[in-house]
């Protein structure tokens, strides 16, 4: 467990006054707290190490504790136990610490050695709101294209949860109320879900609508044909029109993706014409070829 | 709290709980920040906008942030917000050339 120099955190001196590490601390809170910074996991926990050096300095007893220890900070359970009837319970003044939706578990583990967790400094500390928790599940194409059920741990809970077909790659679902308790009868946090859903091999996906490409065969593309094709939804019978070009695109409506939330609404599949040249030739194809050529 | 969409929670109750004063409130619908619903002459906050709601407080109450600030880093956060959105989609086409 590493020592954390707390001044340094809030960048004051040892012999910062009390002003002066308030003033530094809302400096700070103001420039990483998590509502200015959201998606930002670095903000995050550079916010919790300013709250947990605001926690400690702001506090009187928990500064002098951490001043006289320091380093050694594993022998202040004992220093603790003397001065434990000389101390009077405190209570959290009205704007020691900042929420921003963290609780307890936030602080690191030196903290929670050297002074068994927070003393829930904040001025709404009696309706603490649980953490929020993230996740991430991955999801094929195939799977994201259908609405299923899936269950996820979180937290050693066993959550189920509909997963609605359509949900986009790197699309994030809150599920409201599955995060951390709430503190003091605070509201729980919530659950916070990111869906990556990979690409298949044969199918891409562009919001709602499907790309592929599809192989025709040279007889097919000059004069045309029914062609067999796959598609999530299962196999379509496609007519290819005579003399079809190589990467000609063809656009089939409600072939795509579902549409997110809305159901029986579909994207678009384009298909791109890719025409494979016959290989390995008799003789006989061979000069049927040059009678083609010549006849040109 | 129900959190749940179409439930509503009146205002005194919504102070009382978190110790701000119901001017606030006012000031934040005036700004446009947040909406409230009058129902019978009583005003109630939608639950869909708590969330919001207790962000704008943590701006005022404990960053110390005027209501002028909170109207800005509002807007800008939206931007923030539009932004990674447009990061995401267009990872999401870059995918599509990878």
């Amino acid at each position: 467990m590493a020592f954390i120099d707390y001044y340094k955190v809030l960048g004051i001196e040892k012999s910062a006054s009390s002003k002066e590490v308030k003033d530094a601390y809302r400096k700070l809170a103001r420039k990483y707290h998590p509502d200015l910074n959201p998606n930002n996991q670095e903000a995050k926990s550079n916010f919790q190490q300013i709250n947990e050096a605001n926690e400690v300095l702001s506090d009187p007893e928990k500064r002098k504790k951490y001043d006289q220890y320091g380093k050694d900070w594993e022998h202040a359970e004992e220093f603790e136990k003397q001065q434990q009837q000389q101390q009077s319970q405190r209570s959290g003044s009205r704007d020691a610490t900042y929420s921003g939706g963290a609780s307890q578990s936030d602080f690191s583990d030196f903290f929670e050695s050297m002074f068994g967790g927070s003393s829930g400094g904040s001025r709404r500390q009696s309706k603490f709101r649980g953490d929020d928790y993230s996740t991430e599940i991955h999801l094929e194409l195939t799977e994201a294209y259908k609405t299923h059920k899936q269950t996820l741990s979180v937290n050693g809970k066993n959550i189920r949860i509909t997963v609605p077909a359509g949900v986009e790659n790197r699309q994030i679902i809150k599920i409201p109320g599955h995060g951390g308790p709430g503190v003091n009868g605070g509201p729980n946090g919530d659950l916070y879900i990111t869906f990556t859903v990979t690409n298949d091999q044969v199918m891409k996906r562009l919001g709602n609508n499907l790309f592929c490409n599809v192989e025709l065969d040279l007889y097919t593309a000059v004069l045309g044909g029914e062609i067999t094709i796959d598609t999530l939804d299962g196999k379509v019978k496609l007519k290819v029109k005579p003399e079809t070009q190589q990467g000609t695109k063809v656009n089939l409506k409600g072939k795509g993706f579902p549409v997110y939330k809305n159901e029986g609404m579909f994207g678009d599949l384009q298909i791109t014409y890719t025409v494979r040249i016959p290989t390995n030739l008799t003789d006989k194809q061979k000069s049927l070829f040059e009678e083609l050529r010549n006849s040109c | 709290m129900d959190m749940q969409a179409g439930y509503l929670i009146t205002i005194e109750e919504f102070c009382a709980k978190h110790d701000i004063e119901e001017s606030f409130i006012s000031s934040l619908q005036e700004t446009g920040l947040i909406e409230i619903t009058t129902i019978e002459e009583n005003d109630f906050i939608p639950a869909d906008q708590i969330q919001q709601l207790e962000k704008f407080i943590r701006f005022y109450y404990e960053l110390d942030i005027n209501l002028e600030g909170i109207e800005t880093i509002s807007h800008l956060l939206q931007r923030v917000n539009a932004l990674q959105e447009e990061i995401i989609q267009l990872r999401n086409k870059l995918g599509l050339y990878e």
